[in-house]
């Protein structure tokens, strides 16, 4: 246990990260035993990207199921991080791989290619991808924009698809 | 030399036809009277007259008949059309209703009937438990045909109607093996600990069986349309011969018949539209929407039909108590049940939609045949009573009142807007997402189990069912093409592509330039112009609508725009090339 020592969670750990991301201490505990697991490198961070325990967790939080009491909470503190828009806007950063808050063309394109598979033409990808675009866009730039993310699937119920139930 | 009996069944089955369009000649009439009990109240006119001329008992409803040609049609349309995705997000939730809800009504209606006929005033003492138990167990069950024809005009939100029509149509496995229980528990004298635990084994072999009997002849229903490619014109015979064998093979071992249908058609639905071709796809579809129609409308007149007659024994107190038990379990059992369900998963169920889907618990046909399956013995007269009491109850008093009170409680409604591929891209998008996450998470969720189930079929499945050189197309690229084509359909109708060049006067300027050019890259652009003009045929729509194929909806301004925009993109894209 000796390397591990210096990685096991203390608890203002745990509380710190029970504030900024809304899970209960067990499912903390229970997080982090999978995230030991994952590690296999056993240096605290998973893979080249350097993902730390609280990357992990701060990812994670965003696909925590929307509670009840949540909803009527008032805004004074900041947004929790499974709202409904920042949901969207992680999803939304998926697809922005160059950062500039527009989904463009051939950022559409690879999302494409990788999902409907090999045996259809570039064409008929680029022709998909256009439709996409011309669909959404409302300001006229030939890209998505995080608002006009936002509406077309403001008919999609996200806040359930994009929520997991982690087990207490 | 046509005999009476035969003769009348003829003559009511050939009138039956016509009530149904004179109904939807009035456009009025269905918001208020779902057709089913317009349906029921014409046969029951024709059975007063029929009675009245013969004076003897007009013919009653065969239960083979109804068993064997007027269900299957009715439950193979449900499933071919089922909307596959609500259906398996809403799996567990369905199966809770559908078995354990069941049960719960079996036992509470059966038990609560047997403490009212303890009742000395009622006269009801030499009704036993099992016979109680018997009845509940026939009355319990929702009915499929019931749910549907009301379910259908008033157009729920997506979930709430596949919870409801889900649980009407796999709750057949636990009513047929309890019916059978109880019935073979009458004619034994004694009955042991090991019946009662080899009834419950039962259950599981019904059910299970039923599914794997479906799946079998699913398959080899895709096995076979894929060498059907030089004999297009017999491809819907297999697609009806092989459900309605799924079907009679169950009800043969003695298993369940409708989940095997359900499960046959649900299975073989994805390979075999990818084999047959389109003309055969367009036959299947009208050809199961017409049957169910007939059949339906057959079932309810007969209902009506089989109402007047001889063979009804009444008895105030336990027509009207098995009515409020209906009523009060089944209420009772969806509480509960759903209490259970919103705790374990995301997808919850809130109080209006519990309102709904205990409301919407209509019994029906089935109800009705099963009871004139019964053993003859004393009191079979009441129970006939009973069963027509509560399913004319249902029909009439819940069908025709379920539409205000989704009014009233403002339910969510059906989505009525037009599919984007923008909306299908992300919604796919979202299903890797997820899947990922759990994966990541260590969660065995909804998402791991579609993406582990994807993955066996790409690797396997469809190396064996689907033909060498079609792979099928993804969802996206079919919703896509169905797009485009639709846009411009109404384009040309609208005539505004008169001043764009058509893709025939493109496809020649090109051609002109095919010198500099590379023949496998014309032959490649032509196949695309070609698919996209004329091979779409999925539909993302959900089709329980009886009357209404999907995708027969209007047009819209900003597909107009849309469609303008892409050919002028196309155009510059020949140009560029």
């Amino acid at each position: 246990m000796g390397s591990r020592a210096s990685t096991l969670l203390r608890d203002e750990e745990i509380e710190e990260i029970k504030k900024e991301t809304g899970f209960s201490h067990s499912q903390i505990t229970r997080l982090y035993s999978r995230f030991t697991s994952l590690d296999k490198g056993e240096n605290g961070t998973l893979r080249e990207d350097q993902v730390n325990f609280r990357g992990f967790m701060r990812t994670l939080a965003h696909f925590r199921p929307i509670e009840d009491n949540e909803k009527s909470k008032d805004q004074n503190g900041p947004e929790p991080l499974n709202s409904r828009s920042n949901k969207l806007h992680f999803a939304f950063r998926l697809y922005d791989l160059d950062k500039d808050d527009k989904i463009s063309r051939d950022e559409l394109l690879q999302v494409l290619r990788m999902m409907v598979g090999v045996n259809i033409s570039d064409e008929q990808l680029g022709s998909i991808a256009d439709r996409t675009i011309q669909e959404a866009d409302q300001d006229g730039d030939s890209a998505i924009s995080f608002t006009e993310f936002v509406k077309v699937l403001e008919k999609v119920d996200v806040e359930q698809k994009m929520s997991i139930r982690f087990l207490h | 030399h046509l005999k009476i009996p035969t003769g009348i069944k003829f003559w009511i089955m050939m009138s039956s036809l016509y009530p149904s369009p004179a109904f939807h000649l009035y456009n009025k009439l269905p918001s208020v009277v779902p057709e089913s009990c317009l349906l029921i109240f014409v046969g029951l006119i024709m059975g007063g007259i029929i009675y009245g001329l013969n004076d003897k008992s007009p013919p009653v409803m065969d239960s083979d008949i109804f068993f064997l040609y007027l269900l299957p049609p009715i439950v193979l349309d449900a499933g071919y059309f089922m909307p596959s995705r609500p259906f398996f997000e809403n799996i567990g939730t369905i199966l809770l209703y559908a078995v354990v809800g069941t049960i719960w009504n079996v036992f509470g209606i059966g038990f609560s009937l047997y403490g009212i006929c303890q009742v000395k005033s009622f006269h009801l003492q030499d009704i036993s438990l099992l016979h109680n138990l018997l009845f509940g167990s026939l009355i319990a069950a929702v009915d499929p045909v019931a749910v549907l024809s009301v379910f259908e005009e008033i157009h729920v939100n997506e979930k709430l109607h596949i919870l409801v029509f889900g649980e009407s149509l796999l709750n057949d496995a636990v009513s047929v093996v309890l019916y059978k229980l109880f019935r073979s528990f009458c004619e034994m004298s004694t009955i042991k600990t090991v019946d009662v635990f080899a009834g419950i084994g039962k259950f599981f072999v019904v059910g299970i069986g039923g599914v794997l009997v479906g799946l079998l002849f699913g398959m080899i229903a895709a096995f076979t349309t894929r060498f059907t490619k030089n004999i297009r014109v017999i491809e819907p015979l297999f697609v009806f011969l092989y459900s309605y064998l799924s079907y009679l093979t169950a009800e043969m071992f003695h298993l369940s018949g409708i989940v095997a249908i359900i499960a046959c058609a649900m299975g073989m639905k994805r390979y075999v539209e990818a084999n047959i071709s389109l003309k055969s796809h367009t036959t299947i579809k009208y050809f199961l929407k017409m049957w169910s129609s007939v059949s339906d409308t057959l079932i309810f007149i007969f209902l009506g039909v089989s109402t007047i007659g001889d063979n009804h024994e009444w008895s105030w107190s336990y027509i009207c108590f098995t009515i409020i038990f209906c009523l009060i379990w089944r209420a009772l059992g969806v509480l509960v049940l759903t209490f259970f369900v919103n705790r374990l998963h995301v997808n919850t169920v809130t109080s209006k939609d519990q309102f709904i889907i205990a409301y919407g618990g209509l019994r029906g046909a089935i109800c009705f045949s099963l009871v004139f399956l019964l053993p003859e013995f004393p009191r079979k007269k009441l129970f006939i009573a009973a069963t027509t009491v509560v399913i004319l109850f249902t029909v009439f008093v819940q069908g025709m009142t379920i539409r205000p009170l989704v009014d009233l409680l403002d339910v969510k409604r059906k989505r009525e807007s037009a599919p984007t591929v923008g909306e299908q891209i992300h919604i796919r998008f979202l299903d890797h997402l997820l899947a990922g996450i759990e994966d990541i998470s260590g969660h065995w969720g909804q998402y791991y189990w579609k993406d582990k189930l994807e993955y066996f079929n790409s690797k396997y499945l469809q190396k064996f069912l689907l033909r060498e050189y079609d792979q099928p197309k993804s969802s996206i690229v079919l919703l896509y093409e169905k797009l485009e084509r639709k846009h411009a359909i109404e384009l040309v109708e609208a005539g505004q592509l008169i001043h764009e060049p058509s893709h025939t006067s493109l496809l020649q300027a090109l051609v002109k330039e095919s010198d500099s050019m590379n023949p496998d890259v014309l032959e490649n652009i032509q196949k695309i112009l070609s698919r996209n003009l004329y091979r779409i045929r999925r539909t993302q729509v959900p089709a329980y609508n009886r009357h209404n194929l999907p995708g027969e909806s209007g047009t819209a301004e900003q597909a107009k725009e849309i469609l303008i925009l892409r050919h002028r993109s196309l155009r510059v894209h020949m140009n560029r090339s």
